[in-house]
């Protein structure tokens, strides 16, 4: 167990080097930073001294050391745009991606694995059949169609909620938060369906196969041969066996509703580090970009670890073999 | 006197329909089951053996469902109760075990609780108390340092230890009858004869009825009290051990015996039954062995045969059975 552990984090490590190889690389593809800085009165003199003091004088390796120490600091450099630290600009824009992310996530997984377990049990009736056709249309309509459709139904149409925007938010300790304010809740509705419905239909479409699957095994026909109630053998002795497979993608679905949050938030204005991040593509703030990169990139990582976690959690079986491995 | 039966089956038959048309698998059977006794089923694959478990117990996979025929447990009648009570009855009157003990056991439940959950499913006791009954239930079927094994996982044991788990976890609410479905078929030779044994001794001190579903006459030989041989849904004969083996009456029966190896010094070569039993949508008209059948004639071609009655322990359904001098 701990060997697995410490082998995972080793992985872990050199994929977050290799993404920062690519970072880094960024900055050097772009072209030379000085001929921008400067302008065009300078002198060669100035050149040398911008260079010397940017350090990048020094060799590559050595500027990528550099690069790596900054940034395990969380000091990616200043933005080019907005001449302020990155790190203080992105905290700044965290809250509302997280916030987003982390209401599309739960609704994602309880409607999800509900509404999974639910179409497995009925699967003959009609309802069953119902949301399985519209769950076609989730996984199939890209997220931008479905936020424009919800935009011009719910805010042009209907006049219900608003089209763009957090709303008002509150401070709590440097975390701008929209759930205590009704604004902030009624401006989450919308974006939280279009970033989530993808997540919801896969998780559903993927618990339902599962679910399927392990109520023709032998143990849930023995379960059933006890005398066990429905409600248990399905929540119970059914779900627990369905979760192995549905965490593994619930786990790198949570993790793309964060690093693909920039075209809900594009669509709906959401002040987040996804719309951060197409600004800073427009203005080639590359020191935003790979900063927005390496952040993914580590909650990807991040991600997986847990998910590996769980599956010990889960599957008593896996705590055997994966030690012997 | 005889007690009364534990089982009855009347009558019983199971439709499967299908665009092909109706098929029977289980096509009126009927037999008792004392308390305490065990009844061996035996015939070929897809003769109706499990089929017929499935239906006392009523978990036929749809569209299989009783067509007809009554199901008497303790002198109520089972086969018409609505799922609730018959969800009741099942593993605090009737318990089941299943084929192979690696898949039956839930991986992910710690023994101990599926034990305890099907305790207190039926009985009316705490928390407490339903954990020992699971130790007690555990030590019953002979698993060592049964308070600790407990907590263990299904994959934490071998598939003989399960097996035991499994019969422990049927019989774990005190059924009066208990449905093994080839308890022995997935188990290495040497544990059969144990699961056999254990299983045995249990019902015979708690007098249990058992329908013992196998197609090994082994099996049936050493643990059965009587047998009843199925072909092709319907009840070929049915007779005590002894008198089945040593003195079969219909030309099934005796085929199958005739192709049991014996151990007895100058083996003979074994006998077969040419061809293969008739798949349940293609059963032949009257007798359905007539085409395999050495002693057919024109009834048997005709009319489904009459059932002999003149043994009061036994009985066959067969035009012509076999006559054996006493």
């Amino acid at each position: 167990m701990l060997a697995f552990l410490i082998r995972r984090l080793i992985q872990s490590v050199v994929v977050l080097l290799v993404v920062g190889a690519v970072s880094f690389g960024m900055f050097r593809f772009i072209g030379d930073p000085v001929n921008n800085m400067l302008g065009q009165e300078r002198t060669q003199a100035d050149i040398a001294e911008l260079r010397d003091r940017l350090g990048l004088d020094r060799s590559v390796l050595v500027q990528y050391a550099v690069f790596l120490r900054n940034a395990a600091q969380g000091d990616f450099g200043v933005s080019y745009r907005q001449g302020r630290p990155v790190a203080d600009i992105i905290a700044e824009r965290a809250p509302a991606t997280l916030e987003l992310a982390a209401v599309s996530g739960v609704m994602a997984l309880v409607f999800g694995i509900g509404l999974g377990v639910i179409t497995a049990i009925k699967r003959n009736s009609w309802a069953s059949s119902a949301i399985m056709t519209i769950s076609l249309v989730g996984v199939s309509l890209p997220t931008f169609l479905i936020g424009i459709l919800l935009i011009y139904v719910f805010s042009v149409q209907l006049e219900w909620l608003p089209s763009f925007g957090r709303g008002e938010t509150v401070l709590v300790g440097g975390w701008s938060t929209g759930f205590l304010t009704q604004s902030g809740l009624v401006a989450l509705i919308l974006p939280a369906i279009t970033l989530g419905l993808y997540q919801m239909t896969l998780i559903m479409r993927i618990v339902r196969s599962e679910m399927l699957e392990v109520l023709r095994q032998d143990y849930i026909r023995f379960a059933r041969a006890r005398g066990l109630r429905e409600r248990s053998i399905n929540f119970r002795h059914a779900l627990k066996n369905t979760l192995v497979p549905v965490i593994t993608v619930t786990g790198l679905q949570m993790g793309s509703i964060i690093a693909f949050s920039i075209i809900t938030e594009t669509v709906f204005q959401w002040p987040g580090m996804g719309l951060l991040f197409i600004n800073a593509v427009q203005f080639v703030d590359i020191p935003v970009m790979a900063a927005y990169l390496m952040l993914i990139s580590v909650l990807f990582v991040s991600i997986n670890l847990v998910v590996d976690l769980l599956y010990f959690a889960i599957d008593p079986r896996l705590r055997i073999e994966r030690a012997k491995a | 006197m005889t007690p009364p039966p534990v089982l009855s089956v009347r009558n019983l038959v199971v439709e499967i329909p299908s665009r092909a048309g109706i098929s029977r698998p289980v096509n009126n059977i009927s037999y008792d089951i004392a308390p305490g006794e065990i009844l061996g089923v035996v015939g070929e694959s897809g003769a109706g053996k499990s089929m017929a478990g499935n239906a006392i117990i009523g978990l036929l996979d749809r569209p299989a469902h009783i067509a007809s025929g009554e199901v008497w447990l303790n002198g109520s009648r089972i086969d018409n109760l609505p799922l609730e009570d018959l969800r009741r009855i099942r593993g605090r009157q009737i318990g089941m075990v299943f084929q192979d003990p690696l898949t039956s056991l839930n991986p992910l439940l710690r023994i101990g609780d599926q034990l305890t959950e099907t305790i207190r499913e039926h009985l009316p006791v705490t928390a407490a108390q339903a954990r020992e009954r699971a130790v007690a239930a555990l030590e019953e079927v002979g698993i060592p340092a049964a308070a600790e094994r407990l907590d263990s996982y299904p994959h934490e044991f071998s598939g003989g230890m399960r097996q035991r788990v499994v019969i422990a976890l049927a019989l774990c609410a005190e059924p009066s009858f208990v449905i093994a479905d080839e308890p022995t078929t997935a188990l290495d030779v040497s544990v059969q004869a144990q699961i056999i044994a254990l299983l045995r001794r249990l019902c015979r001190d708690r007098g249990t009825a058992v329908m013992l579903v196998t197609h090994d006459m082994g099996v049936i030989a050493e643990a059965a009290d009587r047998v009843a041989v199925m072909y092709a849904g319907r009840l070929a004969e049915l007779g005590p051990v002894r008198s089945v083996i040593n003195a079969p009456r219909h030309p099934y029966a005796d085929g199958l015996m005739g192709a049991m190896p014996s151990l007895s010094i100058g083996q003979r070569r074994l006998r077969q039954i040419p061809g293969a039993m008739p798949r349940p949508s293609k059963i032949p008209p009257g007798c359905a062995f007539h085409p395999r059948c050495p002693r057919a004639a024109d009834p048997c071609r005709v009319d489904p045969p009459p059932t002999i009655l003149d043994d009061p322990q036994g009985r066959a359904a067969c035009w012509f059975p076999l006559e054996h001098s006493a």
